[in-house]
């Protein structure tokens, strides 16, 4: 068909920071279909030359809101490396509690309050108020336990305040544990299997899209991978962490001001759904049965479904906390000091799996503690080179819709991804040019 | 009729947007009072007027200076909330380097490819009416402001430090435990969190208008602390009002 086509979606809605959607095509060859990223450039890498790594994470946390814990958590870890601090296990265990609570608080928020809109076609979540109250109020309690995991354990869920390099400045109370645990067991158990029904419900009006790509994330040998583990792509395997940037690559393109990132190929893709396709095999029966209940398979390559993956996330995330939570109880809490004691001075590389994706900090420090070199490659940066690969593959499978369903088709393509672009550039408008 | 309430968010990491919506409990009160209709984040609507315009993030682009003037002129109150808005926040740590040095730090050669200012609070370019302090802002800060204007009644003010509400609260004095603490000289109303969870003070509400600038140097010879060390955090968050 030798359509002209133009879409301009400017500052795309319901996802974290600015982008438009640009799309041009004519007499039917598409020219141009990309996400174009116009969130003001923040230039934290500049901020953090000089400062102390007493600063460092508290500075970096807020490159994002969303994910402050994720940024803390690979600050953290980075400084460690670079100024050889050891943790002990009770800080390990601590760290990834709040990694399960934070994952567990944005996959909610996506799902309910950013995605499932899309599905029930309506612009918000305030709606649903009316339509569907039971379901919001069962997500708002879901993020409010999620979040009191994030304001017990790390002093406040957004920029948490506790966690520091060596370790904690505060240890929450057993009996706040416990009551966590109880709330997690009898409340969100049963909200996060609801939750899933209601995911099952609302899977129909998930588009049916396919486009196999290189899915990167972490990969642990004991474990589903968030705190900690190699870097593993999908095409060529395991990459030590210290080597990330053989696996970024990343480069400027002139219409977005975050970088983008390849490489076994033009793109990867990174976040949930890369995290199921590489490490499903560690995730617990009852995510498993989930995924099932809601239509994942494993290796699954539509993007649509990333959200689905979250889900899955939830489930795991609320079950594996409660195995942490027993093992905190079980060692007995202690107070310990951080350790923050320098044992050298040098390159450190850090790096998570936070709710969107693969993330890397990498600080080069001076014998005094302080920052000379910073880099920071973010998941939604990884994932924007893949969401434009995506979209070129999209728009000729669905020319035939309206303009209005194929510009609905691509928002919600862009919102799968979870983007967090404050953090990109360190998203959303569509842009058709007719 | 219900005040038309709008969010925007600038240069910012939309910490304190995503605030408001963990405040998971009182979330369906507050929209029994307010008309939520423009909110990006979360939602689709658009809309031409606003009875009161909430402004997350700082000012650091020349399309952020025409964005936030076409707000201006559609809101009856504007309120900045989060330091980011406030005075500059983290953002203005930038402005301590030469301008092409932190474009080249980023962006290397194609350092040009995207323009950029220094980041200035919202105050810089247009008139605030009130503002909301900290990093994030506090949620019940900001319920207490909605609810001011809401009522129509004057929101309150902060005239102590941070410490004060330290010592109320029965924290032990982090410069105890070997701590650079902004405490002394940061406006209060945060209720001392982070101390209270053994933190020191980073100053993200701002300095005092009158801070202590004797009784904190003293405070940093008694634990012999050098002057300069304590005037880097304050940069932290006050890099736009503080003259070294």
């Amino acid at each position: 068909m030798s359509r002209d086509l133009n879409i301009k979606v400017h500052h795309l809605t319901r996802v974290e920071g600015h982008g438009n959607i640009v799309v041009n095509m004519k007499n039917g060859v598409l020219e141009k279909a990309h996400l174009s990223i116009v969130e003001p450039p923040r230039f934290f890498e500049a901020m953090l030359k000089g400062r102390s790594f007493h600063e460092a994470a508290i500075i970096t946390s807020r490159i994002c809101g969303i994910c402050s814990l994720g940024h803390q958590m690979t600050s953290l870890v980075t400084t460690e490396d670079a100024l050889g601090l050891e943790i002990s296990e009770q800080t390990r265990l601590l760290r990834k509690l709040l990694v399960h609570g934070a994952t567990f608080q944005s996959n909610v928020l996506h799902a309910y309050f950013l995605a499932a809109p899309d599905f029930l076609n309506v612009g918000s979540v305030f709606p649903l108020i009316a339509t569907h109250k039971d379901v919001v109020l069962r997500a708002l309690r879901m993020k409010r336990l999620a979040n009191d995991i994030g304001d017990i354990v790390s002093g406040r869920a957004v920029h948490p305040i506790t966690p520091v390099p060596g370790g904690f400045t505060s240890i929450p109370e057993k009996g706040e544990l416990l009551e966590i645990k109880r709330r997690l067991l009898e409340e969100a158990l049963p909200d996060g299997l609801e939750t899933v029904e209601t995911m099952k419900a609302l899977a129909g009006a998930i588009p049916q899209f396919e486009r196999e790509t290189e899915y990167i994330s972490l990969k642990h040998g004991d474990e589903y991978a968030l705190y900690e583990g190699d870097i593993f792509s999908s095409d060529t395997g395991l990459v030590s962490v210290r080597n990330y940037l053989d696996v970024t690559n990343e480069f400027v393109v002139k219409h977005s001001t975050s970088k983008h990132t390849r490489y076994n190929r033009s793109s990867y893709f990174v976040g949930a759904l890369a995290r199921w396709n590489n490490n499903q095999a560690q995730l617990s029966e009852e995510a498993h049965a989930a995924a099932e209940a809601m239509g994942l398979k494993p290796d699954c390559h539509n993007p649509f479904m990333n959200t689905i993956a979250q889900v899955v996330e939830i489930v795991h995330c609320i079950l594996d906390s409660v195995r942490i939570i027993d093992k905190l109880i079980a060692n007995g809490l202690k107070n310990e000091k951080p350790n923050q004691t320098p044992t050298r001075y040098g390159r450190g590389v850090g790096s998570n799996e936070v709710p969107r994706g693969i993330l890397f900090h990498d600080y080069t420090y001076d014998n005094k503690g302080n920052i000379v070199a910073a880099n920071c490659i973010i998941p939604t940066g990884q994932n924007l080179a893949n969401i434009d690969d995506d979209m070129m593959k999209l728009v000729p499978e669905i020319v035939d819709k309206s303009k209005a369903e194929i510009t609905s088709n691509l928002e919600m393509l862009v919102r799968a991804y979870d983007p967090c672009i404050s953090c990109s550039v360190h998203m959303l408008n569509v842009e058709f040019i007719e | 009729m219900k005040p038309k309430v709008a969010f925007f968010d600038f240069t910012s990491c939309e910490g304190c947007q995503l605030n408001k919506l963990n405040l998971e409990n009182d979330l369906l009160d507050i929209l029994k009072h307010v008309d939520i209709v423009e909110f990006r984040e979360a939602m689709d609507d658009r809309a031409d007027l606003y009875d009161v315009a909430f402004i997350e993030g700082s000012i650091s682009t020349p399309a952020c200076v025409e964005r936030i003037h076409d707000i201006r002129r559609r809101a009856k109150i504007l309120v900045a909330i989060g330091s980011c808005a406030v005075n500059g926040g983290v953002n203005a740590m930038k402005n301590l380097h030469p301008i092409d040095e932190v474009r080249e730090t980023v962006y290397g050669d194609d350092k040009y490819l995207f323009a950029t200012l220094p980041a200035m609070a919202i105050s810089s370019v247009v008139k605030v009416d009130y503002v909301v302090r900290g990093c994030p802002m506090t949620q019940q800060d900001f319920l207490r402001l909605l609810i001011s204007l809401v009522l129509g009644k004057q929101p309150p003010k902060y005239r102590t430090p941070v410490c004060v509400e330290c010592k109320l609260r029965e924290s032990e004095c982090l410069y105890n435990r070997g701590m650079v603490c902004l405490g002394p000289i940061t406006r209060g109303g945060c209720d001392a969190i982070c101390p209270s969870f053994g933190q020191f003070c980073t100053g993200c509400r701002g300095l005092m208008d009158n801070p202590n600038l004797e009784g904190m140097s003293e405070i940093m010879t008694n634990h012999g602390i050098s002057l300069e060390e304590a005037q880097k955090r304050m940069l932290l968050y006050n890099s736009n009002e503080v003259k070294l």
